[in-house]
């Protein structure tokens, strides 16, 4: 704004924008030949969208510890969880068990399941009916920052 | 029919979710600047944690019972119940968010729709999405479908957490276990009212003649009669944009200083004008009040508040914290110590609408500022761009000595997962 006219109490402005009103319409006039990329104008790549399926029930965890490695998940990797998913045989999930989360396989037998890490230093870890247990949620990615 | 769909102690099962093993321990979250309970667990209910419990006088019972205590996180439990909602909403278009743990949805049509059946499916997928564990009560109105939540709630063994009243009997059975008291709605007046005329249960009320209640509780009570007998008269309400909005805290210690109550008071005034700019508000009416510490009868009281007439429509932060800080000058007295404060903005018009006054007006440079200021926030984080009177230092940080991380909206705090 700037000030045109004051008297006491009364100003009156102008709005100088409201100058450029002819500038402003010029992107509006479209002459000659239409831009042939117009139509194949796409939107940007989303990978939100691509690597979350169920955003409601979607979640990350930081990786700490080597017991993936041989399936890649490595110390310091981001792995996205989706706690929609069943817990299929063989499925990589995040599990709760003696107070910490674990990213292991699972396996099921009879009786209870089988934890496997995807490293042979580590054992896997037996999972009876009557232990503290919970599948939190399943891995869908690995998120790496090399 | 009606569903209403709450999530069971919503706050504490937030924390829950991420600390798993505090499954089937007692936890409450405390309010803001740790004041007082909030929420609590069924175990810290059953311990005789009550809502609203100062939390300084809780301290030693927290400690010898092992009671895990939170602070507030607003971060996380806003970011839980979008969830818990966007789950819902894939149940039935008509859908009214009724608070942050509470929805009400509606279900039209089919009636052979096995409406059981839907409300267990509702609990299995919000709570292996979630976490949260939530009961549905159902029925032909929003008032039943209240109570048949409660009977829900309450029984939970029996019920699995989903009630449905679907039939005369299962009403009846509802109506005559509740007490008026119980009723959404019912107002402590009221209350008082029917039970001097003896009326006791929700069915004692039904039964109360029409033109009766309609003369002593209004039409608004009237409907909440022919409600609760099963015959519609409230539907979904669209959302509405808040009608007024309060910031309001308590300070981590007494002030006696005007400019120390004066810095909270700008912050406050500062913060309503963000709120109002995120819905495209302008407030024409400010409270303010201030008083002393209520827990502490034995130092001097004084509790005031102001309202006053804004001479134009406004949502900016400067212009807010100007007229908060007018308000303060005529009703702060020395000499006493400050606990709390709060600024209340009210008769909210819609920014677009305003009416240009002839000799004073919100200074319209103050929008432009104000869009830069909301997004240099957005962008960097909250409160990196404050007015010049704010406090700048951490001095006024709210005390959060229990604040969890924010584990869904934040990379940095997201659950550590051991390889191991």
């Amino acid at each position: 704004m700037e000030e045109i006219f004051s008297v006491q109490s009364l100003k009156i402005y102008r709005n100088v924008a409201s100058q450029n009103w002819l500038t402003a319409l010029i992107p509006a006039i479209s002459a000659g030949f239409p831009s042939p990329a117009a139509d194949f104008i796409d939107l940007e790549i989303d990978l939100q969208k691509e690597i979350v399926k169920n955003p409601a029930s979607t979640f990350y965890g930081k990786v700490q510890g080597t017991s993936m490695r041989d399936v890649h998940i490595d110390d310091g990797d981001i792995i996205v969880i989706d706690k929609s998913l069943p817990c299929k045989e063989n499925c990589i999930a995040v599990c709760f068990l003696n107070g910490d989360f674990l990213v292991k396989r699972v396996r099921y037998d009879e009786g209870g399941c089988w934890l496997v890490a995807e490293n042979d230093q580590y054992a896997p870890i037996w999972v009876g009916q009557d232990t503290d247990f919970l599948v939190w949620g399943i891995v869908t990615n690995v998120i790496k920052f090399y | 029919m009606f569903a209403l769909v709450d999530c069971n102690n919503f706050y504490a099962s937030c924390e829950r979710m991420f600390r798993p093993e505090l499954n089937g321990k007692p936890v409450v979250v405390l309010s803001n600047n740790d004041g007082c309970v909030i929420a609590r667990s069924n175990e810290a209910k059953a311990l005789g944690i009550t809502m609203g419990a100062p939390a300084f006088l809780f301290e030693k019972k927290f400690k010898e019972q092992e009671i895990h205590v939170f602070s507030s996180n607003y971060a996380l439990y806003g970011d839980m119940s979008n969830r818990v909602m966007t789950l819902l909403g894939r149940y039935s278009p008509a859908m009214e968010v009724y608070s942050i743990d509470e929805a009400f949805l509606r279900f039209d049509g089919n009636k052979h729709v096995d409406l059981r059946k839907l409300g267990e499916d509702m609990r299995k997928t919000v709570t292996q999405s979630t976490g949260i564990p939530i009961s549905v009560g159902m029925a032909p109105t929003k008032a039943l479908a209240k109570l048949a939540n409660k009977i829900a709630k309450k029984f939970a063994d029996k019920t699995g957490g989903v009630h449905v009243i679907d039939t005369q009997d299962k009403l009846l059975k509802a109506i005559a276990f509740f007490r008026i008291g119980d009723v959404w709605g019912i107002g402590r007046q009221h209350e008082k009212r029917l039970k001097a005329l003896g009326i006791e249960t929700v069915l004692d009320f039904t039964l109360l003649p029409e033109d009766w209640v309609k003369k002593n509780l209004s039409i608004v009570g009237l409907r909440l009669q022919q409600e609760l007998a099963g015959q519609k008269t409230l539907d979904l309400e669209p959302p509405q944009l808040k009608k007024n909005i309060a910031v309001t805290r308590s300070f981590n210690q007494n002030f006696t200083a005007f400019e120390d109550v004066k810095e909270r008071v700008i912050t406050f005034a500062s913060v309503c004008s963000e709120r109002l700019r995120e819905q495209d508000s302008c407030c024409n009416v400010l409270q303010l009040f201030v008083h002393t510490n209520t827990f502490r009868p034995d130092q001097p009281q004084y509790n005031k508040s102001i309202t006053i007439d804004l001479p134009f429509p406004t949502n900016s932060a400067l212009e807010l914290a100007h007229f908060a800080v007018d308000a303060l000058n005529r009703i702060f007295k020395e000499g006493y110590g400050y606990k709390k404060a709060g600024v209340i903005v009210m008769e909210l018009t819609p920014a677009n609408a305003k009416q240009q006054q002839i000799f004073e007006n919100s200074d319209p440079r103050h929008g432009h500022l104000m869009a830069v200021m909301d997004k240099l926030n957005k962008s960097m984080g909250q409160n990196k761009v404050l007015l010049a009177s704010q406090d700048l230092n951490t001095r006024w940080k709210m005390k959060q000595d229990k604040l969890s991380p924010r584990y869904s909206t934040r990379m940095k705090e997201i659950i550590t997962v051991h390889a191991k």
